[in-house]
């Protein structure tokens, strides 16, 4: 299945992109959709620890399951203010 | 009117934000002059960063995400200090030194719940928005990691309460 991933800040300067699809397995996590990340992404590799994740928008643990059509970003530490 | 709670490219007007914040209050008590109290927090790009010179701070956001996290602290606030109309602007883009990132309004009938909410209300933006800050200098660029924006993490809330109330 397909979904929309989105990456932020550092994460994004490093990839090169903010925004691309991704093609996982049926029944994938968000954990598996970071792994296609990194696999597409090398230089991302090593900042699974330091980022958060959320689903359409809402924060979301990386266990948690992902479906066809989903937003998934990968936000690293925030600094707003 | 200004909308209580957005991230916007343009230049923050801090008296209209705090003249807005005012009039929702107001509205909100049922009546023009309920407000008694305005504590309003301007954060502003520093021009200097470990004794080197900054050109600009570019900031970026998940929008969407960033928009709920300004209202989801809204709602702390609300339900925590329930006499408090919460104003929030955090800039996106390009900021110059000297020019305001962020403008927090809190507005109630008295000062004491007003200034310990404008300061919860940083803090807490502080740790979840998805917002991120680049200093452009001289001679490079740095993003600025600060926390992991986890907004359910209550130990975080808590310090953000802490400090707020010291």
């Amino acid at each position: 299945m397909r979904v929309t991933v989105r990456l932020f800040a550092r994460l994004r300067e490093l990839a090169g992109t903010g925004e691309f699809a991704a093609e996982v397995p049926a029944a994938a996590t968000i954990a598996a959709v970071w792994d296609e990340v990194v696999r597409r992404h090398p230089p991302l590799a090593g900042y699974a620890r330091a980022i958060a994740c959320a689903r359409n928008a809402q924060h979301a643990r990386s266990d948690a399951p992902v479906a066809e059509g989903d937003e998934i970003a990968f936000l690293p530490p925030v600094s707003g203010g | 009117m200004e909308p209580l709670h957005a991230l916007t490219s343009a230049p923050l007007d801090v008296a209209a934000l705090v003249s807005a914040a005012a009039h929702a209050a107001d509205q909100r008590a049922g009546h023009p002059g309920a407000t008694g109290a305005l504590s309003t927090f301007v954060g502003t790009a520093r021009g200097r960063t470990a004794g080197r010179t900054v050109r600009h701070l570019e900031y970026e956001a998940y929008e969407p995400m960033a928009l709920a996290a300004l209202e989801r602290i809204a709602g702390e606030v609300s339900q925590s200090w329930p006499g408090v109309t919460l104003l929030l602007h955090h800039r996106t883009g390009q900021v110059a030194p000297g020019e305001p990132s962020v403008v927090v309004v809190a507005a109630s009938a008295h000062r004491a719940q007003a200034c310990v909410a404008s300061r919860y209300a940083i803090e807490r933006l502080k740790q979840i928005a998805p917002i991120w800050k680049r200093e452009v200098l001289d001679d490079g660029a740095s993003w600025v990691e600060g926390a992991t924006a986890d907004p359910d993490d209550e130990a975080a809330r808590a310090e953000a309460r802490r400090r707020a109330c010291a």
